[in-house]
């Protein structure tokens, strides 16, 4: 009989489970819009500020939505921002890139994008506007628009999206 | 004890697959309608507690965009507990027991289709042993009702009438998923699905979500014409390793049932949450109901089972037969866990 007497220091239990994932009745909506490069977002009945994306409900007041939608232009200003120097296992882009939020006008809650600017001229209150990539490589995805540059047009007063920082 | 009655539900219906809403979407027109029959707005509820699991999700913190369904700004005082929304329920209880809240909205959802429920049930076991055998939630039950049929506690007959009695009374519920006229002699010569289980002892996999109201005192009674007052609530659990416990009975049913004393009273209506034939037998034993109770008006778990839902639905089933004035004592219950681990029951009075 051996007198092994090592504690147990390792158990391996790998869990691996398999979901067939559905987008939802309202990011499905945002997804087959921007597949046709339509940015559709929702309007609160009560206060009527825009979502975009939508979730399905004013999440202010719990209040749903009806299937209308409300499309946006492309434009918007950049409400902050990042500059990214910090290499991410997900993220395959060229560093330093510029982690942007932007404010599309008309809409009252912020896109998470990127946006491509000269480090030194990136700003808050830079009005942007979307590039988006070849309309035959367009799917159901974020992705089609490929990031934000400037416009070159005057800042937006900060009052303007002032809430959104 | 504090005044705390039961003064509006909602839930959805119960689904094999919801084909395209995803699970938030499923819980925001159920908290919506809730809302609507009561005229409250979410800031109107003291106190906000939901139940659901980020395994049926597969995201974790899922929990967190169910509150886009409640309005959560300003902020709410808001709790979330890993478990059937039943046990929300008692954490808002107890909140309000405390003097914390006067008002409470519970909710309890999941979209167990996304995965393989029975599976997915595997983690709940204790991770060393149990849970890398991977063993799956039916198979577990099976072993249980083999227990139960060698020892000749229950009969594959008895088991068939349970089916038989849920689904037909589900016929009268808008909002089950199998119902219907059935015959035992029939659902006998079924094949076994994992024997000595057939598919009619088995609760369907449902997506599906549900919602209930809390008041104290007189904010009750302005809510509702005849609360369905909570008389007694408690929840047991057992070991989880299954060799130490006695699966043959419900130990954890019957010390709650005392302690939420279902025996002080005749018991009208009885709602149970158990997912396989088998256990509601054992769950009608350990709460000690007899001819005069109807058990499961509803349908109960196996005429729908929509998963972190099912037991909080049990209580809104009860307490609506309270408010129908069609009873006057109820009792609902809730179970977790393989084979009826831990047990939650709620006795209701008009």
């Amino acid at each position: 009989m051996s007198e092994a007497k090592e504690p147990v220091e390792l158990l391996r239990t790998p869990v691996e489970l398999a979901y067939t994932y559905s987008a939802g009745q309202s990011a499905s909506r945002f997804l087959r819009g921007i597949a046709v490069g339509k940015l559709l977002g929702q309007k609160c009945p009560v206060d009527g500020r825009v979502y975009f994306p939508s979730r399905g409900s004013c999440p202010q007041h719990g209040m749903p939505f009806t299937g209308e939608t409300l499309e946006l232009t492309d434009k918007g200003t950049l409400v902050t921002y990042a500059i990214v120097r910090v290499p991410s296992e997900n993220i395959p882009l060229e560093l330093p890139y510029i982690s942007a939020q932007v404010l599309l006008d008309g809409a009252d809650t912020v896109l998470m994008h990127l946006l491509k600017a000269k480090l030194e001229d990136v700003h808050m209150g830079m009005r942007v506007k979307a590039t988006w990539r070849p309309r035959s490589e367009w799917t159901t995805s974020v992705g089609n628009i490929l990031y934000f540059e400037a416009t070159g047009e005057p800042d937006a007063l900060y009052e303007s999206y002032k809430e959104h920082i | 004890m504090r005044e705390i009655g039961v003064v509006g539900f909602a839930q959805s219906p119960s689904l094999r697959r919801e084909p395209d809403r995803n699970e938030v979407e499923i819980l925001i027109p159920v908290i919506h309608e809730l809302k609507q029959s009561l005229s409250l707005a979410g800031r109107q509820f003291d106190f906000v507690c939901s139940g659901s699991s980020d395994y049926l999700a597969g995201q974790a913190f899922a929990f967190v965009s169910g509150l886009d369904a409640v309005g959560a700004w300003p902020p709410v005082c808001e709790s979330h507990v890993e478990m059937d929304g039943a046990w929300a329920l008692y954490e808002a209880w107890v909140k309000m027991q405390m003097g914390y809240a006067d008002t409470a909205l519970v909710y309890g959802f999941g979209k167990p289709s996304m995965g393989d429920l029975p599976i997915t049930m595997a983690l709940q076991l204790d991770p060393y042993v149990s849970t890398p055998l991977w063993p799956d939630s039916v198979s577990l039950a099976a072993l249980q009702a083999r227990l139960l049929l060698d020892g000749g506690l229950v009969s594959e007959r008895e088991m068939a009438e349970r089916a038989v009695r849920d689904r037909g009374h589900a016929q009268s519920n808008p909002f089950a998923q199998v119902k219907g006229d059935f015959e035992v002699a029939k659902l006998l010569s079924e094949p076994h699905l994992v024997s000595p289980l057939r598919k009619h002892d088995c609760a369907p996999i449902s997506d599906g979500a549900s919602a209930v109201v809390l008041a104290a005192g007189d904010r009750a009674r302005e809510l509702c014409k005849r609360p369905a007052w909570i008389r007694g609530i408690s929840h047991i659990v057992e070991p989880q390793d299954l060799g130490v416990r006695d699966l043959t009975r419900s130990r954890s049913t019957e010390m709650a049932a005392a302690r939420a004393g279902v025996w002080r009273g005749p018991v009208d209506v009885a709602e149970l949450s158990a997912p396989f034939t088998h256990q509601e037998i054992l769950v009608e034993r350990a709460l000690g109901l007899g001819a005069k109770t109807t058990v499961n008006p509803s349908g109960g778990a196996l005429a729908g089972n929509p998963m972190m839902a099912v037991g909080l639905s049990r209580i809104g089933e009860a307490a609506r037969r309270i408010w129908d004035g069609s009873a006057g004592r109820a009792v609902a219950h809730a179970t977790s866990g393989p084979c009826l681990q831990q047990n939650l029951v709620c006795v209701l009075e008009g």
